[in-house]
């Protein structure tokens, strides 16, 4: 693979978010570490209060230090410590370092704004170009991804286009200065099945063009398996399995993992066929679970898992590593709930 | 798009038919005598008879209707019955441009205060600005508005004497003194609507900052007070744009307060002394044009729904 | 598609459901939404229809006019005998307890003013609650949707997560023990790990009392797992009906297929591992067609890679092409 020879864009270390509520702390991200390189695409999966977006919007510096948030531990952006500089230095980062693509096309896009505004004002301010140029360049990124009749979508509002089209716009819109990192926060969550597709290939095909490196945060583990160099799954605020994306799902080794898969309907199954359901809720971040974050919920947690937080353990095959102390490693047998220690 | 405009034009006529029915048959149901207040008290009952008659106050109510509604048509809405007897038109015209500029000038004061603090509320939402100026527009909120006055006219004018306590100077002969006398009223004016503006805006906005667009506007790199003007601003002014709508007619009651006040020649006086003297032509008259304002100021408030979001405009097919 | 007919309709068995010729029509300022376009439906008791299609096909709309809310533009809906479309307002009413309804968003779905046990006993309070213990009956349900009745009963919905209130609203439905459940999207809101507890509940609650099911949902893999037979719907018509086992490899109507393909697979994953570009799909017209001015002939013809002339001049009807299997498409044949 020869994006591993390249040099990291993004090094994120030890990443803690703290949102201050009147309810107590949440813990939203709690010691997240990765990297990146270019054209390498990484996968953050994980259910709704996994933290997954929140660290997405940390390490891009939208959610940085104020009176209601702490954020400690270091992301590094193209040699920018981001949550080390000004909030000025760190703005020249958006759009033209880091770009962000959004879960919802129907709320990302200014309603009262024409769709061509929307992609030269972005040219506009950060190239500083004239208007004329930026017109042109806007039209040359609508048809990169795929929209017919660039022109004439330029006049439009964003009412007056469909989902699918609304996120092509809103990727046009992130890839307009050219940045070196894509975020994409649940792209194709809030779009129809056979768009969803669509706006997958286009994401993967433009990361592998421009070199980027692409993060696709999603909770359709279908989505990113397919789609993913590598996946980090998080549960919690926490990353309790990582390695490359066809390992992981291949041969799960963390019970979460192996849960969550196993969870999803698929299409191979007969009809009426039961599902292997996680029981419980996923934990209230304001008041996590000791040790543990998925010890109440797991079928092989014992007074260990319940006590102590494991934290991640490198496993063999490249960058894979699992968070559990009784991982399901081939040939090991899993350690039952009734084989409980000390009690 | 045409249809549209004529289907709209015909609504307000109608509108306006309906007014100006309601004006008159309102002040026919109202108590006095016209030809008490023409001819004074005390004179024998067959003189007011003879003048009423003359007046075709006995004709049918319909008659009466059509022969006062044909005038306006042609611009003669009658003449004043109290001495000076001048035609009801040309007091009006006099009248008129103070209370529009005293309004329009309190409103704009008010807009231009508001925007602003309202955004920098926002943009702090939940901090101690933010607390702050929601305190001081509560509180404004709560002080009438002939309070706001008096404390003004008290501090500025007699402690101070920075601005003339009473008159007027039309705005064609001495601009800076025509703007000298119209501070503080319109002042007053902006105090009392400026809370209101602040509040609804302020409120919308903060709505709109959570919205998705302004988190992706900002993943652009966009600068927070350009984001602030040029994408939170228009799709957070719905609300305000309403009760700027309704405070126009509110201002027809606060410019009469404030007009009392600062003594100015508007049409808040002028129907209040044509009122209280039985001068009902005046008094028909300046209502009529009150209503034409309001309902012609209400027709662009709605027209600017169409600017203020494009999904109302009809869908070009 | 995208066409009519009641070929699949199984005239001489008992049914629980049957659905004639619905039409659902809502007059907006420009034309009239055509929602749903002649589709005909029939449930046996006990089986579960999956009604499967992307936003916009109608799938809702059609949920909603069987339970008369509103009552369909025209067409016929029988529950088991009883034909609501033509009873009187308070009857119908009546007969409608019989069919309960699902719906999406459960924390939506629920008046967040009220405590669970009211909630679930909502329905009791109108038809009256003939039993002695009230209370105790309110907590069998609530333990039979796998709810704790001793920590939820006084707990308003706020306090309770999404995949909880779906189960009080399952517990709802359950109260006035209806003989049809109809799921518009019951899981596509809640979390994965969630959505198999609430599956699973489902496929148990509609053993455990007898209930035949409508399952309308966007998910190909979900919708395959809990029907007996799939009808897939497009712009308000249907274009396929297919016992749910014969799904993954014998579907034929294009559309069908197109909503196959779109499922992400493994074979994709490893066609992209393998470094070939999997083809930037050619972005003909994807643009779903509108409702207001739906295409004439077979509605999906617009995006169809089969489409001829025929499809354009005239509606494919639906033609049994294996036994249970019916496609109303002109170009496809077993």
């Amino acid at each position: 693979m020869t994006s591993e020879s390249k040099s990291p864009i993004l090094v994120v270390e030890n990443l803690r978010t703290v949102f201050h509520t009147p309810r107590g702390d949440v813990r939203a991200v709690d010691g997240v570490s990765f990297e990146l390189r270019p054209g390498e695409t990484l996968g953050l999966v994980g259910e709704s209060g996994s933290g997954k977006s929140v660290l997405g919007r940390t390490v891009m510096g939208l959610i940085s230090n104020d009176a209601r948030t702490t954020v400690t531990g270091k992301v590094t952006l193209g040699g920018v410590d981001v949550h080390g500089v000004k909030r000025a230095v760190r703005r020249k980062l958006w759009g033209t370092e880091v770009a962000m693509v959004f879960q919802d096309p129907m709320t990302s896009l200014n309603p009262v704004k024409r769709i061509g505004t929307h992609l030269t004002e972005t040219l506009r301010f950060h190239l500083r170009c004239t208007r004329k140029e930026a017109e042109e360049r806007a039209v040359e990124l609508l048809t990169q991804v795929g929209i017919p009749e660039p022109k004439r979508r330029m006049r439009q509002y964003p009412h007056e286009m469909s989902g699918g089209m609304r996120q092509r716009v809103v990727i046009a819109m992130a890839l307009a200065c050219d940045p070196r990192l894509l975020i994409a926060d649940e792209p194709t969550t809030a779009l129809d099945v056979t768009v969803q597709k669509q706006i997958l290939d286009l994401l993967g095909n433009l990361t592998t063009e421009r070199d980027m490196a692409t993060v696709l945060v999603s909770h359709d583990l279908g989505a990113v398996a397919g789609r993913t160099d590598r996946v980090q799954v998080m549960y919690a605020g926490r990353t309790v399995e990582q390695g490359r994306t066809s390992e992981v799902f291949a041969a799960p080794t963390h019970p979460y993992t192996d849960a969550l898969l196993a969870s999803i309907p698929q299409i191979e199954n007969a009809p009426h066929s039961l599902l292997r359901a996680i029981e419980g809720n996923p934990p209230d971040m304001a008041n996590p679970p000791g040790g543990c974050r998925f010890a109440p919920r797991c079928g092989y947690a014992d007074t260990t898992c319940t006590s102590d937080l494991p934290l991640l353990q490198p496993l063999a095959g490249p960058g894979r590593s699992v968070a559990c102390h009784h991982p399901l490693l081939a040939g090991a047998a899993p350690v039952g709930s009734e084989h409980t220690h000390g009690r | 798009m045409l249809r549209q405009f004529v289907l709209r034009v015909l609504e307000l006529l109608a509108v306006l038919l309906l007014v100006s029915f309601g004006v008159f048959a309102l002040l026919s149901l109202v108590p006095g005598d016209p030809a008490v207040a023409v001819l004074g008290e005390g004179r024998e009952p067959s003189e007011y008879a003879a003048l009423r008659d003359e007046m075709g106050l006995n004709d049918p109510f319909f008659t009466r209707y059509f022969d006062w509604f044909g005038g306006v048509l042609h611009g003669d809405l009658g003449s004043s019955l109290i001495p000076p007897v001048v035609p009801v038109w040309d007091r009006l015209v006099a009248a008129m441009p103070v209370s529009l500029e005293l309004a329009g000038l309190g409103l704009l004061i008010a807009l231009v205060v508001s925007v602003p603090l309202a955004m920098w509320s926002a943009y702090n939402e939940g901090g101690r600005i933010d607390r702050a100026i929601g305190a001081f527009t509560f509180g404004l909120l709560s002080l009438p508005s002939f309070l706001v006055g008096l404390v003004l006219i008290a501090v500025l004018v007699n402690s101070m004497g920075w601005f003339p306590r009473t008159g007027w100077v039309r705005i064609t002969d001495d601009f800076g003194g025509n703007l000298s006398h119209v501070f503080l009223p319109a002042l007053t004016i902006a105090l009392m609507e400026m809370a209101m503006f602040t509040r609804i805006l302020r409120n919308d906005l903060v709505t709109t900052l959570n919205e998705d667009f302004i988190l992706a506007a900002r993943a652009k790199g966009m600068p927070p007070l350009r984001i602030m003007v040029s994408d939170a601003l228009r799709p957070s002014s719905f609300s305000l744009v309403t009760i700027l709508g309704l405070s126009i007619g509110r201002l027809v009651g606060s410019t009469v307060i404030v007009e009392y006040l600062f003594s100015l020649p508007g049409m808040g006086r002028l129907v209040i002394e044509a009122a209280s003297t039985g001068n009902y032509p005046m008094v028909q008259g300046a209502v009529l044009l009150i209503a034409v304002v309001y309902v012609l100021s209400s027709a662009l408030i709605d027209l600017s729904y169409g600017y203020l979001d494009p999904r109302t405009r009809r869908a070009r097919a | 598609m995208a066409g009519s007919g009641i070929a699949h309709l199984r005239a001489d068995e008992k049914r629980a459901l049957t659905v004639e010729n619905l039409v659902v029509e809502f007059p907006v300022t420009g034309g009239v939404v055509h929602a749903v376009s002649d589709l005909s439906i029939d449930v046996l008791p006990g089986e579960t229809l999956g009604i499967l299609g992307e936003s916009g096909c109608g799938k809702s709309s059609a949920g909603r006019a069987l339970m008369q809310l509103p009552a369909p533009t025209s067409g016929r809906v029988l529950l088991g005998d009883a034909e609501l479309t033509a009873l009187k307002k308070n009857d119908m009413r009546r007969a409608r307890a019989k069919m309960q309804m699902i719906m999406q968003d459960p924390v939506s779905a629920l008046n967040p003013r009220r405590k669970v046990k009211d909630l679930v006993a909502e329905g009791l309070e109108v038809w009256g609650f003939e039993g002695k213990d009230r209370a105790k009956f309110v907590d069998d349900l609530l333990s039979s949707v796998g709810l704790d009745p001793a920590v939820v009963r006084d707990r308003r919905p706020h306090e309770l997560s999404g995949g909880q209130c779906q189960r009080v609203c399952i517990a709802r439905s359950l109260a006035l023990d209806p003989d049809v459940l109809i799921c518009d999207e019951p899981v596509s809101s809640l979390d994965v790990s969630v959505q198999a507890q609430v599956l699973n509940l489902l496929e148990e609650t509609r053993e455990r009392y007898d209930l035949s099911m409508i399952f309308i949902a966007h998910d190909v893999a979900v919708v395959k797992n809990i029907s007996d037979r799939v009808m897939v719907m497009y712009l308000g018509k249907t274009c396929e009906v297919i016992p749910s086992d014969d799904m993954q490899n014998k579907a034929l109507h294009p559309y069908t297929r197109l909503l196959l393909a779109s499922v992400p697979s493994a074979a994709d994953a490893q066609a992209r591992a393998a470094g070939e570009a999997t083809a930037e799909a050619p972005v003909k017209d994807v643009e779903l067609p509108s409702p207001l001015n739906p295409p004439s002939g077979c509605r999906f013809r617009t995006r169809c890679p089969l489409a001829t002339e025929q499809c354009a001049a005239e509606e494919p009807v639906l033609r049994e092409m294996r036994p249970g299997q019916f496609v109303a498409c002109h170009n496809v044949s077993a």
